[in-house]
Parts: C-alpha cells; structure tokens; sequence
C-alpha cells in the first residue's frame, strides 16, 4: 500500500531532496572541520618541536671563543 | 607514506562529484512514480553500497593484520569501518527523509532492508567502545580485527538474507529486478563512483592525519631521548598504535 503512493509535487518533494543532498554536505565539511582542528594541533606541536629542538642545539654548541674573535 | 597522491585523487574526487550532481539534476529524467524524490536515490543508494563495501574492506584488512602482524593493516582495517560509520549515518538520514516523503514515515520497522541495515550500523557501533575497553595495543589490534572479519562476513550474508525476503517494499536497484532507463543508470553509476572516490579520499585523509600524528609522536620522544621503536601512544585510545616505517625512522635525525 506504502509502494503505490502518488509522487510528491516538486515543491513538496524539492525539501526532501534538499534535506538529503543538504546531509551529505554537512558530513562533509564536519569532517573538513575536524581535520583542520587536527592540523592546526600538529603544527602547534610541531612548533613546540622546533623551538625544544632549538633549545637544545643552543645548550649542546660550546660558547664562542672570545679571543678569536678580538684576534 | 600516505600523503602520496592525495592531492590528485581530492581534485578527481570534488570533479567527479560535480559532475554527478550535475548529472543529476539536469541529465537524468524525472522517474515516473517517485517524481522529483527519486533524486535522492543518487545520493543514498551510493552511500549504502560504499558503507557497505566498506565494512568488507575493514574485515579483508583485518585478516591481512592476523596474517602478517603488521600494525599498517589494522590501522587501515580502522579508517576503513571508522569511515564506513560516518557513511552509514548519512545513508541511514537520507533514506528517512527519503522513506517520509515515499512512504509518509521517516522509519517503517516491517522493512526488511531498513532494519538489516540499522542491524549492521549498530553492530559496527560497537567497534570503536569494543577497542577502547583493551588497553594492551597488540590485544586491542587482535580482538578488533577479529571482530571486523566476523562482523565482515556478516555484511553479504546479511544482504543476501534481506533479498531473499519476501516483502519487497524498498526500491531495487542492482539485480535482475532492476530496470533503470540509460540515463538514470549512467548518472546513478557516477554518483556511485563519485561517493566511491570521496570514500577513498578521506581514508587516505585519516590515514596521513594519523601517520603525521604518529611521526609527530615518535619526533618528541626522541628529543626527549626516549626509545622510538615499540613505544606505545600515552594514554588509553581506541585508534591503533601506528608503527612507524622504517624509512620514516630513517629519515628522522637521531639526537643524543
């Protein structure tokens, strides 16, 4: 009985098809945004990375040598 | 590693898409019972099948994992069915507003390939709480890809069940009972190929997301001269440990 419905004048049926196309949008550009959340967290960690990496190249190089460079 | 190519395949994915869509709505002819509802046949039967499919790949995945013990295969068999998921809500949300505007409910219970297919998203809804409640990642990665084959071989079955039916309320669409004229069967095939390509896509997206988290991991702890190899991640996660490669470990500098 369900099967042999009339189909929907366009104007009915036009927010049905929205509402469908509309939902795969949204899941779309939901994961968009939750990749870009994720990349902006890799490249705040990957900052971190190369201002401790900066650290420790500064603390491992000996000082300069104060007579070569007067000489 | 997984970032190769995905520039490409994201520009042939948004192409293919467009062109469905426009396939869609200005190719292919208005259907003769549904009208201008029959539209979202072009979105939600393609959604179906890749979830679908997709579940499929995570078990074949899962079965490459316990024959090789490598960890890459259990990560793939994850985004596999993680995406599947994401893609079974929105087939599930556009055949209820499909189902309202058909059959005037957004859920009929004495449809077979309705409630099969909520069986099977709800089945898979448990993978994610299944991984996260072991903490050991080798059992984790075991247990889970033993679940993905057996929920796997569920799929098939599962749609050969619901054919075998009798009532036969919801629309066919591949099979001998199918008789879609050329040109809803060409739109219908690109869409399904353009949903197929966005499925690839943001596999290969998570993938890269993951490894880059991984790399990213596997840099602080050797900064912090810590061990690299064989280093779970902290804390507890349903998401497996990534392994890095070898080439990625060799192309890290090692500090002291």
């Amino acid at each position: 009985m369900l099967a042999i419905a009339p189909a929907l004048p366009l104007h009915e049926a036009g927010k049905y098809v929205a509402g469908a196309y509309v939902v795969l949008f949204a899941i779309v550009l939901i994961y968009v945004a939750i990749m870009a959340v994720r990349l902006s967290r890799i490249e705040r960690e990957l900052g971190d990375l190369l201002k401790r990496s900066e650290r420790s190249t500064e603390a491992q190089s000996p000082p300069p040598e104060r007579e070569s460079t007067l000489a | 590693m997984y970032g190769r190519g995905l520039r490409t395949l994201s520009i042939t994915t948004v192409a293919v898409m467009a062109i469905a869509l426009g396939l869609v709505f200005f190719y292919a002819p208005l259907e003769a019972e549904q009208g201008f509802l029959q539209k979202i046949f072009y979105v939600h039967v393609p959604l179906a099948i890749v979830a679908l499919c997709g579940f499929v790949a995570g078990g074949l995945m899962a079965i490459q994992h316990l024959r090789t013990r490598d960890p890459r295969w259990d990560m793939r068999s994850y985004v596999a069915i993680h995406m599947s998921l994401i893609f079974a809500v929105a087939t599930l949300i556009t055949g209820s507003i499909w189902a309202k505007g058909s059959w005037g409910h957004w859920w009929v219970w004495s449809e077979p390939t309705l409630v099969s297919f909520l069986i099977v998203f709800l089945l898979y809804a448990t993978y994610q709480p299944l991984r996260f409640a072991i903490e050991d990642p080798e059992r984790q990665g075991r247990y889970a890809s033993v679940f993905a084959i057996l929920a796997g071989a569920f799929v098939p079955l599962n749609f050969l069940a619901v054919r075998l039916s009798t009532e036969y309320l919801h629309p066919r669409v591949l099979g001998s009972s199918s008789n879609l004229p050329a040109k809803m069967q060409l739109t219908f095939l690109v869409s399904l190929l353009g949903i197929a390509l966005l499925y690839l896509t943001l596999c290969k997206y998570e993938l890269t997301a993951k490894h880059t988290r991984a790399q990213l991991r596997a840099l602080r702890r050797r900064l912090a001269g810590e061990s690299v190899e064989g280093a779970a991640p902290r804390g507890r996660s349903a998401a497996p440990h990534l392994a890095l490669s070898p080439s990625a470990s060799a192309s890290t500098p090692r500090s002291a």
